[in-house]
């Protein structure tokens, strides 16, 4: 049999539907391999039994002829979605142990499809930051860091284990991997960018609130797509900023993320920001055809110190375009310089009013103190980590009496003006097409005691997400330094459709097919 | 702007985060950057700008004000770090 774990989920559903392999066989191949990762750091709560459960019933409905779009393939869910019964941490200490008795829509969504849960993923604490260093979990290290791999097995060592192992007739695999330079994954999306791109699960759930979910997927060379705002419910996600957090597929192909997002998406009362209207079939919309479209190459994303690679690749993807149909038209997008300083007050604010529930009372970490509010502050202090503590007191800053007008209504305001800007570039154009990161992954320590220099990764993709834009990262190309790079596609509100389909024309031209040094399944 | 060592601590307190008096200084310092950093939001003409409130263009919904859930006290108590006969337990507010 060919390797499961190297499948797309297309190719795995029709491999399904021909009966050449069960969902159970599928997935106890990725729980392997889920096992086989350990040394990434990807996963914070591995359900191996829930998934062989849900992948018999998914065989079971298969039979019966009802099988979902998502039947029976395993996937991994950022560990920020609710999932009733099974712990939720955010990344954080403070929810460390909290087990939802409800589930997020969005993954309930996925489980209507047939979608078979491999366990939750790490991220950044509370889905702060860009590089999956701020996790109370410890960081994620990028597959795509250089190592040598020391394998054995188990069962060789003789004992009870290898007794076990034998007695199962599972080889236990053990992989040491003797890391040179531990790279980042990116984030906050780090665990799915890492468990997809080493190819143990077959896709993951993410949440993008200023590029979390394009960011990682340029990082790790797989595609990653944020949907308009409203599109996906946000009901059971754990909330970082509500007016910008959005849910969104991380795949290895432009098809898989259209067939996962059909799922995702939905109308969801619950919600009051979820947007009443019907879901397209993007997967039909990946059509290859986009004669007569216009591009828009926005002038003032060629910022300073942008490695020339970067520049070159741009290019590139502009070409490809070209090549397929398409006219390039230079736009210009006046406010991009503004982008990331209002992001970070407006994301700031909104995180220190959600955050505000972590409070010792009615659920996670307790630390006693000698009065109420005691209890409270020592709760916070011990609970949250450097980086949320930091953005919430910004948040409260920028939001106390004195400094609302000049810095939170400000910033809203600016948060309109950045907005206009696509709204005027989108009477000359119909996609806009940009680098997603400005550099390749950096090494886990870099960057880490300047918070600013750690903000800019995300330059390229705030603006879309304050102006609740759909946008994708598809591999385009390694750098010279032998790591991925993305390219990304923003459209117009609500037009995902167009956005997959000039991806799929991008992922087919830049044909990226490198693999990792580090893959969880080898042979 | 730069924030001074009494104005952490307000912020701390405001946002119920022991902050010990060690840190101060360094959170003064990292606070300061980034405030200075957004700073730069002055240079941008505002005037007759409208502040977003929703990035999309539709009204919030409503619904009747009604209980459409309830009867689920274990659930909501669930994790609880402390409960008593179906209530939160906290320390004592009232002398």
């Amino acid at each position: 049999m060919t390797d499961l774990t190297k499948l797309t989920m297309t190719e795995a559903l029709a491999g399904m539907s021909k009966g050449e392999f069960t969902s159970v066989e599928l997935t106890e191949a990725h729980v392997r391999a889920v096992e086989a990762s350990r040394p990434l750091n990807a996963f914070i709560t591995e359900t191996p039994d829930q998934a062989i459960a849900m992948a018999e019933r998914a065989d079971a409905r298969r039979a019966k002829g009802e099988a979902g779009p998502m039947n029976g393939l395993p996937i991994a869910v950022k560990d920020l979605f609710c999932t009733e019964g099974f712990q939720t941490t955010a990344g954080s200490h403070i929810l460390e142990g909290f087990k939802p008795p409800y589930e997020s829509t969005v993954t309930a969504n996925l489980w209507r499809d047939g979608a078979v849960m491999l366990g939750k993923v790490n991220l950044d604490e509370f889905a702060m930051g860009s590089s999956n260093v701020t996790s109370h979990f410890g960081p994620v290290v990028s597959p795509w860091s250089q190592g040598t791999l020391v394998q054995r097995d188990l069962a060789e060592e003789g004992g009870f284990l290898s007794e076990l192992t034998a007695a199962v007739r599972q080889p236990r695999p053990v992989q040491e991997w003797q890391w040179t330079r531990k790279l980042v994954p990116g984030g906050s999306s780090g665990g799915s960018a890492a468990a997809v791109a080493a190819r143990c699960a077959m896709a993951a759930t993410g949440t993008d609130t200023g590029g979390s979910i394009r960011q990682p997927a340029s990082f790790v060379g797989i595609v990653g797509i944020k949907p308009t705002y409203g599109r996906c419910s946000r009901w059971g996600i754990v909330a970082f900023a509500s007016s910008l957090d959005q849910a969104g597929p991380m795949t290895r192909t432009v098809e898989d993320a259209a067939l996962m997002l059909g799922s995702m998406c939905g109308f969801d009362p619950k919600d009051s920001t979820s947007v009443d209207m019907p879901v397209p079939d993007f997967r039909a919309a990946l059509t290859g055809d986009i004669r007569g479209l216009k591009v828009g190459i926005p002038k003032e994303y060629r910022v300073d110190g942008m490695p020339a690679e970067i520049e070159k690749l741009w290019q590139q993807g502009i070409d490809w375009l070209k090549a397929a149909g398409a006219e390039p038209v230079e736009i210009s997008l006046p406010h991009t310089k503004y982008a990331l300083a209002t992001y970070y007050i407006v994301a700031p604010a909104e995180c220190s009013s959600n955050l505000a529930r972590y409070d010792g009372v009615r659920f996670g970490l307790r630390v006693e103190g000698k009065d109420l509010k005691d209890m409270y502050e020592n709760t916070r202090a011990e609970g949250f980590g450097a980086e949320v503590k930091r953005r919430i007191m910004i948040g409260t800053y920028v939001l106390s009496a004195g400094y609302y007008d000049a810095y939170y209504r400000k910033a809203q305001q600016v948060r309109t003006r950045i907005a206009q800007d696509f709204e005027q570039a989108y009477k000359q154009c119909d996609v806009i097409l940009t680098p997603t990161a400005p550099s390749t992954a950096f090494a886990i320590g870099e960057k880490m005691d300047d918070p600013i220099a750690m903000y800019l990764n995300d330059v390229f993709t705030v603006p879309a997400s304050l102006a609740g834009l759909p946008g994708i990262s598809v591999p385009a190309g390694l750098a010279s330094d032998g790591l991925p790079l993305g390219l990304q596609i923003l459209g117009r509100p609500f037009d995902e459709s167009t956005v997959l389909r000039v991806a799929g024309v991008l992922e087919n031209a830049a044909g990226f097919d490198a693999l990792p040094p580090f893959v969880a399944a080898r042979g | 702007m730069s924030l001074d060592k009494a104005t952490v601590a307000k912020i701390a307190h405001l946002a119920r985060i022991k902050v010990p008096e060690a840190d101060q200084d360094h959170l003064a310092g990292e606070l300061s950057n980034i405030l200075n950093f957004v700073e730069q939001l002055n240079e941008v003409d505002t005037a007759g700008v409208q502040p977003m409130t929703s990035v999309a263009p539709h009204k919030l919904r409503r619904r009747p004000d009604a209980v459409t859930d309830g009867g689920i006290r274990d659930a909501v108590l669930l994790n609880a770090p402390d409960s008593a006969e179906g209530f939160f337990v906290v320390p004592k507010v009232v002398e």
